[in-house]
């Protein structure tokens, strides 16, 4: 694959240099040139009025594309609980198979997790690939990695998506290494080409700041890492039937070569921020880390979270888990309530695709309003300890 | 105790803006900086070696002005630099740049621990450290925010998941990418730019790795990015006005009407 700047056509008008996201053109000698940032992304080829510039793609699929059928999602369990996302991508998983015309099908590993794999069949899933072993009782990349990749090179799926979870993001990049294939991190819309047929995944980028569409045309099978809480969850349906296809599982063939000594969780009632419908965030507008308690006062009335902005994790006022942002946590939820954060592109970076934003400030000119649904120009102290008691009167 | 620190120049992302006529990135005087998240990495390979002795090599893949990372890298401790260059490598994605990192490594040799930050501010995928290790058949522990104990065949480390922490053990040699919470970077010592203006920098390219130009770069990318567009704007929003009271009735109705709460 390669770009060529046709010289006889280029009319050196620049159009092109400010159209490329790398800036990766310069014109030399009125003729177009591309320099070696350009990542054949087309944006120039879009622009180009003379129809100067041309993308060259000699690559070829290799092997029969057409014998690798059916959409696949990886069901995330934690101690037997399938996780939330997993519903949400039974959802998505459903729409993207049926425009296929293929099953749609769950792979689910751990151990003792049978009434779990029933549970994704009531949610959508036609067939569970299972495997229900005491050495997947806890998760581990090797294992997992391992399990999956047997299972995809067994039955050829052509989608398998995974959610965008501390999890799914650990172990999914070495399925597809090592199953020569390509995958898209965090995506937040998936299509099917109608044409091409081939899944369009699109997912945000620079913090959020553009947005790229991206392929996987000559590798099977196409994969994706969904970020939480953006797709709708399926809707459960006890009368439905499908098929559990279950994966014996020789725990002295895998490779091991982690331990879990123990796990620790840290997730009180208003820490959970990946899970979280409603979140409420403060930032250094509360002056003190004594502060934070008309943040959790809020969260808890409301059943939501606390985030937290860089800067006051940094001076210490929450722990790290908390951070909302660039260097923190990527969050969706359907409410976002920033309390005294000014809304540096980091923190927006974290928290502008949720639902609905609101934005407490006293300064009229922080970039927050910028992505607020509902912008209160004040003082926080007035506003948020008011906000709790009509929240509390209101729900109960 | 050998280690070996993969860092990503970035573009230092506070100062992207986007040109509202023509809906693309301002790229033009943005400075590069190192990926934050490496820079946690490589503060933690110092650390390492402080204790345990040894030597920290930082490793990068990119055009040549990815030096400045590497001498940066240097003026923070590292004591060794690598870079991968080669036309051949550009428009490599996650695959391609996990394959060729991980050729760089096995050329550098000997080797008991590699830290990468968990992801780079730009692509934001966190699939490149995971990527390297699988390349290298060596275990992967992510989102590190304590290295707990080490020694010359295993590690024990405290993994940040979503709802809490797993300590951890791995055997060694093995690649963790680390977040925030691990350390707090120092800056550069003036020994340390001293050092960092002399430093020999080793430049590998493709030849020096020995890998066909098809399994690098554009040719060995799996995925292929075609479109890339600004996220719709989220509408302008609604300013809330009036007493406190007013302010908090008017926003409770409006989030019932949006079945947010």
């Amino acid at each position: 694959m390669s770009i060529k700047v046709l010289a006889e056509k280029c009319i050196a008008c620049e159009v092109c240099i400010p159209a490329c996201p790398y800036g990766a053109i310069s014109i030399e000698g009125e003729v177009a040139v591309i320099g070696d940032e350009c990542t054949l992304c087309g944006s120039c080829v879009e622009v180009c009025a003379t129809e100067a510039i041309m993308i060259i793609d000699e690559r070829e699929a290799k092997g029969d594309l057409s014998s690798y059928r059916g959409v696949w999602i990886f069901a995330e369990q934690r101690r037997g609980q399938v996780s939330s996302v997993a519903y949400e991508l039974l959802g998505e998983g459903r729409k993207l198979a049926d425009k296929l015309g293929q099953p749609l099908a769950a792979v689910l590993l751990g151990n003792n997790v049978q009434e779990a794999a029933q549970q994704l069949i009531y949610y959508g899933a036609d067939e569970v690939y299972l495997a229900d072993d005491p050495v997947l009782e806890d998760f581990h990349d090797d294992s997992y990695a391992q399990v999956l990749t047997e299972l995809i090179n067994e039955y050829k799926p052509n989608i398998v998506l995974t959610g965008a979870t501390a999890i799914g993001r650990s172990f999914i990049p070495k399925v597809a290494v090592k199953l020569h294939t390509g995958l898209t991190a965090d995506c937040t819309q998936l299509e099917i080409n109608p044409e091409s047929k081939l899944l369009e995944q699109t997912r945000p980028a620079f913090g959020g700041n553009i947005m790229a569409t991206i392929l996987c045309p000559y590798n099977r099978p196409q994969m994706a890492t969904v970020r939480h809480k953006v797709m709708k969850q399926a809707v459960c349906d006890k009368s439905r039937k499908g098929k559990i296809i279950t994966k014996e599982i020789d725990a002295g063939k895998l490779t091991l070569r982690t331990r879990l000594i123990e796990l620790v969780e840290e997730i009180t009632d208003t820490v959970n921020l990946t899970e979280a419908d409603i979140i409420v965030s403060g930032g250094r507008g509360l002056g003190k880390p004594e502060n934070f308690k008309l943040i959790e006062d809020l969260a808890k009335v409301l059943g939501g979270a606390v985030g937290a902005s860089r800067p006051t994790v940094d001076a210490g006022w929450i722990p790290y888990s908390h951070q909302v942002g660039q260097t923190g946590k990527t969050v969706c939820p359907k409410l976002y309530i920033a309390c005294g954060i000014s809304g540096a592109i980091q923190h927006l970076a974290g928290m502008q695709s949720s639902d609905v934003i609101v934005a407490i400030n006293t300064d009229p000119e922080a970039p927050i309003f910028n992505v607020a649904t509902y912008g209160i120009v004040g003082d926080l102290f007035d506003i948020v300890p008011a906000l709790t008691q009509r929240f509390k009167e209101v729900l109960g | 105790m050998k280690i070996i620190v993969c860092i990503k120049q970035v573009p230092a992302t506070t100062q992207v803006k986007i040109n509202p006529e023509t809906n693309t990135l301002v790229r033009e005087g943005v400075e590069s900086i190192i990926n934050p998240y490496d820079a946690y990495a490589i503060e933690e390979g110092v650390r390492l070696r402080e204790r345990c002795g040894g030597t920290v090599t930082v490793l990068t893949m990119g055009p040549p002005q990815a030096e400045t990372a590497l001498r940066e890298a240097i003026s923070l401790g590292a004591d060794e630099a690598v870079l991968l260059s080669d036309r051949a490598f550009a428009g490599s994605d996650t695959w391609a740049t996990s394959y060729t990192l991980a050729q760089g490594i096995k050329k550098i040799g000997d080797f008991d621990l590699i830290v990468c930050g968990k992801q780079a501010i730009d692509g934001d995928t966190a699939q490149v450290g995971p990527g390297i290790a699988e390349f290298l058949d060596i275990p992967f522990v992510a989102y590190i925010r304590k290295i707990e104990e080490i020694d010359d065949s295993l590690l024990r480390v405290e993994r940040l998941m979503d709802e809490g922490y797993e300590v951890i053990e791995s055997k060694l040699p093995a690649l963790i990418t680390v977040v925030k919470e691990i350390n707090e970077p120092r800056l550069p010592s003036l020994r340390g730019k001293l050092n960092a203006k002399k430093a020999e920098i080793t430049s590998w390219n493709l030849k020096d790795l020995g890998v066909t130009e098809d399994s690098v770069g554009l040719p060995a990318s799996p995925t292929k990015v075609v479109k890339i567009f600004t996220p719709p704007p989220r509408g302008s929003g609604e300013t809330l006005t009036g007493s406190t009271p007013e302010i908090v009735d008017k926003l409770v109705a409006q989030l019932k009407q949006d079945r947010v709460v």
